[in-house]
């Protein structure tokens, strides 16, 4: 039959193909999918010049082996991110793929690499869902859990005797989560625990009812433009001297600038800092600075940082070949990084110290300053729930 | 809920409110005379803001911002006719819909290019940044306060102008049947490019008062451009009053109903239930009402013409 | 509806078929995924293709029945009911259920009303998605893939491709059938005088919320592949904008032709996928700024695609001057 003697050709000549190319030592290639496009392309392409800073640093070869990167754009779509997952598995067979800013977007892809042999590497996306039951011994997450921050906070809240907290976030997954989170470890009382619309950008009939709640502190998760309006906010309806103002995930490198003075004096907590005094994290920030003109903020931190996990893991384990070998060698979590401190917890995601940081305006500028450490060797609540042991 | 911030929370309702009338104003204009959808109405919103805090920017003073970012919007929104938009008036609505939501991808996409991705920072003068107790116990931002003067008085100029002037009468009579307007020997397409530039500068407008507030940055219109829709629907296509009575209704039932909601629900099912049921019902509030609006009367409130 | 279109359905469909074979002898088994997933749009898209493009209502909310039918697969599989032969009538039954409601209502209005209230109705299904933290609200979930008791394995790529292929196919197929009927006639001519029929007896709002709910129903059944596609389900297939994205295809294909929104959805489809690495072949970092281009082709498509891609096979294949669409 005519299709399949045009088969039979097409094998034989691919056949000759094969044979036709020198054997060659096994390329490590990686894939590396954020949001390049629209508006949250201001979080993907700093991750994007970090990772390629790192590949820079490590003499564009993971673990001494030649290397090939697949960089996609996950438009920030769940179908888009695993149409790009299963492209780079099926058509470019990366041994790897790492990136994904979004939770949603992590738990669309979580499963389906999981299960197709390959390696996840979350540089950001730290959801609950995948950290407890549903662990796996083939993905790593190299940024944090969601909740630590939030946790981190309570506790701060709670060591610094501060009661009556009104506590806000936006009404999805994340911010219910980032609520949770902080009552975990938040024993004082809540004035008030409000839910505001995604994408809301005023305020003014949230601050009114917080006012008349007669809080003595605030704590928001508003990411992103969100809490950008809602500081200025604050600021302009005269709150910011009065009631204190304590977030996570809100106020950052990326939405200070256009915050300024309104979040001067309002508190933080993260993983990571500019700051942080340890030898690579200075490097990282001094040639992101030469490099790209701007301070890096955590998720580009963690970008590089999956550079130089892949590079370690890769050159301690001799090559990609042996996935056990690997998987070893990446869980004993030694790698040079720009935390300092950083070990993996059961479902493999870090244990880390988490910082309080305060926002800051000095010489003109406007930066955050890390001012203590809030949790030390915090692993997240929900490794308890995964059954992985090694 | 304590009375005094129930009437607190009707002055936010009205200042959002007459925020959306500046909005809705030009799209009903547009809609009532051209007989056009224009997705792209929020881009203009963004646009505005963008201008005005470049120009602030520029010559260091908020009023002097406003005042080149004005005309500038007036331009800005002549061009985009002439050159984009004239096509579409021909075109059924379905192809303008297409068309304009194309037009938003090419905005939203040339924002960034020209200005970067991230947040603009826009902020007001010392003069504009206190606080008035209006409402013993309770001080309420004066630029706010501004905003809702501001929103009224184009309010009243645009009553003015349709009621009293030449201009107006063409725009009521545009609105009932342009083709008649046309053959009396009027400059339809001045007029419609006039009509146009002056929705823009209304929408940009919005966006100039907005930015100190929020934020500026790509894509800052679309989510109240369904607003506005939403506005214009419930007053009816091409009626001025009719979109500013719904406006005002849009904007209290919408920030009314978001903080009073969970309160009102926690009286019949659980704390943690009335919590979270709270905020999606409250999202999903202007859109019942409007549903129910048109169920009663699906032509809107105060439609401008028949059928 | 003439031979052109006939044979044009019957060559794509003959296409469609001829992919997984093609992708096992070249050895790219992510082209197959790929067709897939453009099946499944193409199906969601001749469903709006028969209220839209034969019947002439502009919904601007249709995308919102493929996250009714995809959560129903992905509620349904959370608590561990994977049978997809009890899938597919609930997800079925919901999405006629909520087309039907949101149909009674958008009929009673005209014209751009319509559009917007369709539009309306999206959303709020959209907020209530996000606000439904059981189910994953924003961040959505993972479900399984159907299980049909062993006969069909949808963990099977070819198997699956060809499932959904088969859909993609009734589907036409039925829905021609259906256009050529009294009842498509009846849908066609309210289309162009409402009042006409309505003076000649038909009572044009029953027959047009039945090819609403219809078109709902097989948009729901497109959610149900969609979710088995992705094995995920988020609010996020039912923001409108995915909604204007199915609108674009069934113009850019070619409206009332049926065939024309699968030429549609595969060229759409093609076009998002390609568009920005062709940008970043010609300039560095240029890839991301694809909606520069997008945009101004989509009022391109609109302003001089009259008949679409349909129209273009029509015109310089056949030559056979017969009425144009548009």
């Amino acid at each position: 039959m005519a299709m399949g003697m045009s088969k039979r050709i097409l094998a034989a000549a691919a056949g000759l193909t094969i044979a036709a190319t020198p054997v060659a030592a096994e390329k490590v290639k990686v894939g590396f999918i954020t949001t390049l496009s629209g508006g949250a392309g201001i979080i993907g392409k700093p991750m994007k010049n970090a990772f390629e800073l790192g590949m820079e640093h490590v003499g564009g070869r993971l673990g001494g082996f030649e290397t090939e990167i697949f960089y996609g754009d996950d438009k920030r779509k769940p179908d888009v991110a695993k149409q790009l997952a299963n492209r780079m598995i099926k058509k470019d067979r990366v041994h790897f793929v790492t990136g994904i800013i979004w939770s949603n977007l992590l738990i669309a892809i979580h499963g389906p690499v999981t299960r197709s042999n390959t390696f996840l590497i979350s540089s950001n996306a730290g959801a609950g869902a995948v950290a407890g039951k549903r662990c796996s011994k083939d993905f790593f997450n190299v940024s944090f859990q969601n909740d630590v921050m939030p946790e981190g906070m309570g506790k701060y809240m709670t060591d610094k005797k501060i009661d009556n907290v009104y506590a806000m976030a936006p009404n999805y997954q994340a911010g219910k989560d980032m609520i949770k989170g902080f009552k975990r470890m938040y024993k004082g009382k809540i004035a008030g625990e409000v839910y505001t619309k995604l994408g809301q950008k005023d305020y003014q009939a949230e601050i009114s009812a917080l006012r008349a709640a007669k809080p003595s502190a605030v704590f928001i998760f508003l990411p992103g433009g969100m809490g950008i309006n809602f500081v200025k906010q604050y600021a302009q309806a005269g709150l910011s001297k009065k009631i204190p103002l304590y977030s996570v995930y809100s106020v950052d490198a990326l939405t200070l600038p256009a915050m300024k003075d309104a979040a001067v004096g309002t508190y933080g907590v993260q993983h990571w800092s500019p700051d942080l005094g340890n030898t690579v994290n200075r490097r990282f920030v001094t040639e992101y600075r030469k490099k790209y003109g701007k301070t890096p903020a955590f998720y580009a931190a963690q970008a590089y940082d999956t550079v130089l996990f892949l590079d370690h893991a890769i050159r301690k384990a001799g090559g990609v070949g042996d996935r056990d070998k690997l998987r070893a060698a990446m869980r004993a979590g030694d790698f040079p990084n720009t935390r300092g401190a950083f070990k993996f917890n059961n479902n493999q995601f870090p244990i880390q110290n988490i910082y309080l940081r305060e926002a800051m305006h000095e010489n003109g500028k406007y930066f955050t300053k890390t001012l203590g450490v809030v949790l030390s060797a915090h692993g997240d609540s929900y490794a308890k729930d995964c059954k992985m042991k090694w | 809920m304590d009375p005094l911030l129930l009437l607190e929370q009707f002055f936010n309702g009205l200042q959002f409110g007459v925020m959306l009338f500046l909005i809705a104003a030009g799209l009903t204009l547009v809609f009532g005379i051209m007989d056009m959808v224009n997705l792209a109405h929020g881009s203009l919103v963004m646009i505005g803001a963008y201008l005005a805090t470049t120009f602030i920017g520029w010559t260091g003073s908020f009023l002097g911002g406003l005042a080149l970012a004005i005309p500038a919007t007036f331009a800005v929104g002549a061009l985009v006719e002439v050159v984009a938009l004239r096509t579409l008036y021909r075109r059924n609505h379905l192809e303008q819909v297409l068309a304009t939501f194309g037009l938003i991808l090419f905005f939203n996409e040339i924002v960034r290019i020209i200005w970067g991705p991230i947040s603009l920072y826009s902020g007001l003068p010392d003069y504009l940044t206190g606080q008035v107790e209006i409402i013993p116990g309770a001080p309420y931002p004066v630029f706010r306060l501004i905003i809702i003067a501001v929103g009224l008085a184009v309010a009243g100029i645009i009553y003015a102008i349709v009621a009293h002037t030449r201009l107006g009468m063409l725009i009521r009579a545009g609105a009932s049947n342009n083709e008649m307007v046309g053959a009396l020997g009027i400059n339809i397409k001045s007029l419609f490019t006039f009509v146009f530039a002056l929705g823009a500068v209304f929408a940009g407008l919005a966006g100039m008062l907005l930015g100190p507030l929020t934020s500026v940055e790509p894509g800052i219109g679309e989510p109240l451009l369904i607003l506005a829709f939403v506005v214009i629907i419930i007053g009816g296509i091409g009626s001025i009053r009719g979109a500013f009575i719904a406006a005002i209704l849009v904007g209290v039932v919408d920030t009314v109903g978001r903080v009073a909601l969970p309160v009102l629900l926690r009286a019949f099912v659980t704390d943690a239930a009335a919590d979270t049921a709270g905020p999606a019902v409250a999202s999903m509030l202007i859109y019942i009402l409007m549903a129910a609006i048109l169920v009663v009367r699906p032509q809107g409130l105060f439609p401008a013409r028949t059928g | 509806m003439d031979r052109r279109q006939i044979w044009l359905s019957l060559a794509t469909l003959a296409m469609f078929a001829a992919v997984p074979p093609l992708t096992v002898i070249f050895d790219q088994p992510f082209y197959m995924d790929m067709i897939a997933r453009i099946m499944v749009f193409a199906i969601a898209a001749v469903s709006l293709d028969l209220i839209l493009g034969h019947g002439g209502m502009v919904s601007f909310g249709h995308a919102v029945y493929m996250g009714v039918g995809a959560y129903a697969v992905g509620i349904l599989s959370y608590y561990g009911l994977d049978n997809g032969f009890l899938q597919i009538p609930v997800a079925l039954g919901a999405s006629a259920l909520i087309g039907l409601v949101f149909g009674a209502m958008s009929l009673r209005t005209t014209g751009v009303y319509f559009i917007m209230i369709t539009l309306a109705f999206a959303q709020m299904l959209y907020f209530l998605a996000i606000s439904l933290e059981e189910f994953g609200g924003d961040d959505g979930m993972s479900s399984m893939r159907s299980e049909f008791g062993g006969v069909i394995d949808m963990y099977d790529a070819m198997q699956f491709y060809y499932v959904i292929f088969v859909v993609l196919a009734l589907v036409l197929f039925g829905l021609h059938r259906l256009v050529l009927s009294r009842f498509g006639m009846v849908i066609r001519a309210a289309r162009s005088n409402d009042r006409r029929m309505q003076a000649v007896g038909f009572p044009t709002y029953r027959y047009k919320l039945a090819a609403f709910t219809l078109a709902s129903t097989i948009c729901g059944l497109a959610g149900v592949l969609f979710a088995n596609l992705n094995e995920f389900v988020s609010p996020d297939v039912m923001h409108w904008t995915h909604s204007g994205e199915l609108m674009v295809m069934v113009i850019m294909g070619g409206m009332g032709t049926l065939i024309g929104p699968v030429l549609g959805a595969t060229a759409f489809l093609l076009l998002e996928e390609y568009l920005p690495q062709w940008m970043e072949m010609a300039m560095t970092n240029a890839g991301e700024h694809w909606a520069i281009i997008m945009g101004p082709i989509l009022i391109a498509i609109v302003l001089f695609g009259r008949g679409g891609i349909h129209a273009l096979f029509a015109a310089t294949i056949w030559r056979s001057g017969g009425k144009r669409n548009g």
